[in-house]
């Protein structure tokens, strides 16, 4: 006991009790958010993001430092915030998965297939390397104004497409991702549907995703979200990074362009 | 008058090219999954009229036929029996899985009718983007009402055009022995739907 | 990445914060999976955080916790490169540990 006499303990443990409330938010989640404060486990997952930036890898064996996310090589801060961009080297607009995909290739040397194939975690993985990264990258970008660049005819095109893919009504459903997300208020089960057509709601949206799902226990981010939303459309398998995940993603930050990032968030 | 003509052809022929960019774009941006192939995302007639704002403006004339087509491929049911088992039909509407390509084609689909609707006033996980069913039985029994639920169910634009629900016959997602026990949990006065609200 | 436990403890002001995120499916016995069998109960009982070689806190956990249970906890008279650990135990026996030092 020679040191470790202490005088003031806290310990917060925060747990999903039982259903409350029901509301049009997201109801007893909200109050489990309150409960958690700043305190998210998604900061594991930063510091695992951030090591890997700095650690070289790959063919190559170079770290990603150099690695330009649009604001010039190794600038992180802020950069996750002016997202999806054009990027005259690749030229294509691209979010920060097809970016990472692109540095991890060019930079690194490695294969881009297998880059996509372990990009987001499987059944019971605890997180990937690319989860992380954009963990990190996110983080940096945290209290910033969503800011994503519209002045390359490019950007445009690919807002115009992004809104346009937003109400493409397919497959045996006949849904799209308007079906959920063009009404105000509404839920999906318990789950509160933002209005992704507004600003409020996308900017609600995209600034959150990243996120860490308590129900996952891992780091999910916006491109696996975009391809979750397309499996419950019943359509096939989104691809990491392409132009109709980046397009979508365009299409919700601008909406959201002038909302504040606080990522990674904490959802369900 | 030329010129009006000259105008709505360039308005279709433009949004047809739009539909086509968006296809393309998707059929290269997604892979095969499973038992989901990229088949899924070409459009039919409906669809293609259906991916615009709710805000935009409707063609109704356009409308009109679409709404005509669905109606006429609504089949009776066999015996003209609209009423199933509404036990079973309990478990189609709280059932959620089928046809993404995480579910197992094996198994029956579900109607998922809970993601969007109030059904047993007692359960309290449902959705709203849909009107509350609760108390649907209450609107009657006669055929009037099974006629026009059936076929709602079945196929929604026959009524609604570009409304948000899945066409659950018409699109082949449930059976009709499975609609026809859908139909009675709607309506049978034992079921939980027709409750009196707690 | 795929420890059991993630801990950070960082000094601020006068206490040593903790902070931990444990993998554990803390199944409550009372859900079933896709055939209907029952899934046996499965959840940390026990967990304690030691400063050096002394406990600072224990707790007794059960069903109610969330699965991957996040924990935070501060505590008095830590000093920078003391080490913190963490020590847990479920109703099967098994047991984890992981521990790191104070920043």
């Amino acid at each position: 006991m020679s040191k470790g006499f202490f005088s003031g303990l806290l310990a917060t443990l925060v747990g999903l009790w039982s259903f409350t409330a029901i509301s049009e938010t997201d109801g007893v989640f909200d109050e489990y958010r309150e409960l958690m404060g700043d305190d998210n486990p998604a900061i594991f997952v930063i510091y695992d993001g951030e090591e890997i930036w700095f650690t070289p890898a790959g063919p190559k064996s170079v770290s990603l430092a150099q690695c330009d996310l649009g604001l010039g090589p190794g600038v992180v801060e802020g950069a996750y915030a002016q997202l999806p961009r054009y990027f005259s080297d690749a030229q294509r607009v691209q979010d920060i998965e097809a970016r990472l995909e692109y540095c991890m290739t060019h930079l690194q040397g490695r294969s881009p297939d297998k880059v996509r194939a372990n990009a987001y975690s499987q059944r019971g993985e605890l997180g990937t390397e690319l989860e992380a990264l954009v963990a990190w990258i996110a983080d940096q970008s945290s209290g910033l104004t969503i800011a994503p660049a519209q002045a390359h005819a490019k950007e445009r095109s690919a807002y115009t497409l992004g809104e346009s893919l937003f109400y493409y009504r397919a497959g045996p459903h006949d849904f799209s991702c308007a079906t959920c997300h063009e009404q105000t208020g509404r839920r999906i089960r318990l789950q509160a549907l933002p209005n992704l057509t507004t600003h409020q709601g996308a900017a609600a949206a995209y600034s959150t995703w990243p996120a860490y799902r308590v129900s996952q226990g891992i780091v999910r981010t916006m491109g696996w979200r975009m391809r979750d939303c397309m499996r419950q459309q019943r359509m096939p398998e989104l691809i990491m990074g392409s132009e109709a995940s980046v397009a979508l993603q365009t299409y919700l930050s601008v909406n959201g362009a002038g909302g504040s990032m606080a990522a990674p968030g904490l959802k369900r | 008058m030329q010129t009006i003509i000259r105008i709505c052809a360039f308005i279709i022929f433009s949004s047809a090219l739009h539909a086509d960019e968006s296809y393309n774009v998707l059929l290269n941006s997604m892979v095969d999954k499973n038992f989901v192939t990229v088949e899924r995302l070409k459009q039919d007639e409906l669809q293609a009229f259906c991916s615009q704002p709710r805000s935009a403006t409707v063609d109704e004339p356009r409308a009109a036929e679409l709404r005509e087509a669905a109606l006429k491929g609504v089949p009776t049911p066999p015996g003209e029996n609209y009423l199933g088992d509404w036990q079973r039909g309990e478990k189609v509407a709280i059932n959620g899985r089928g046809l993404q390509y995480s579910d197992d084609p094996d198994q029956a689909n579900g109607g998922n009718c809970y993601a969007c609707h109030q059904l047993d006033p007692t359960e309290l996980a449902y959705g709203t983007l849909g009107p509350s069913l609760s108390g649907y039985g209450a609107r009657g029994q006669n055929p009037a009402m099974l006629e026009y639920t059936w076929t709602k169910l079945w196929n929604t634009h026959a009524y609604n055009v570009c409304s948000h629900m899945p066409r659950f016959g018409a699109a082949g997602i449930l059976t009709t022995q499975q609609l026809q026990d859908v139909m009675a949990f709607l309506f049978d006065p034992e079921s939980p739907v027709n409750r009196p609200q707690p | 990445m795929a420890s059991r436990i993630r801990i950070r403890a960082q000094l601020k002001d006068d206490y040593c914060e903790v902070k931990a995120l444990m993998r554990h499916p803390m199944e409550t016995g009372l859900r079933k999976d896709q055939s209907g069998v029952a899934i046996p109960a499965n959840f940390i009982e026990d967990v304690q955080v030691v400063h050096n070689d002394a406990v600072v806190m224990q707790a007794y956990w059960g069903a109610a916790v969330s699965a991957n249970p996040f924990l935070g906890v501060r505590f008095k008279g830590g000093a920078q490169g003391d080490v913190v650990k963490i020590i847990w135990r479920d109703n099967q026996g098994d047991s984890g540990s992981g521990e790191t030092t104070i920043r």
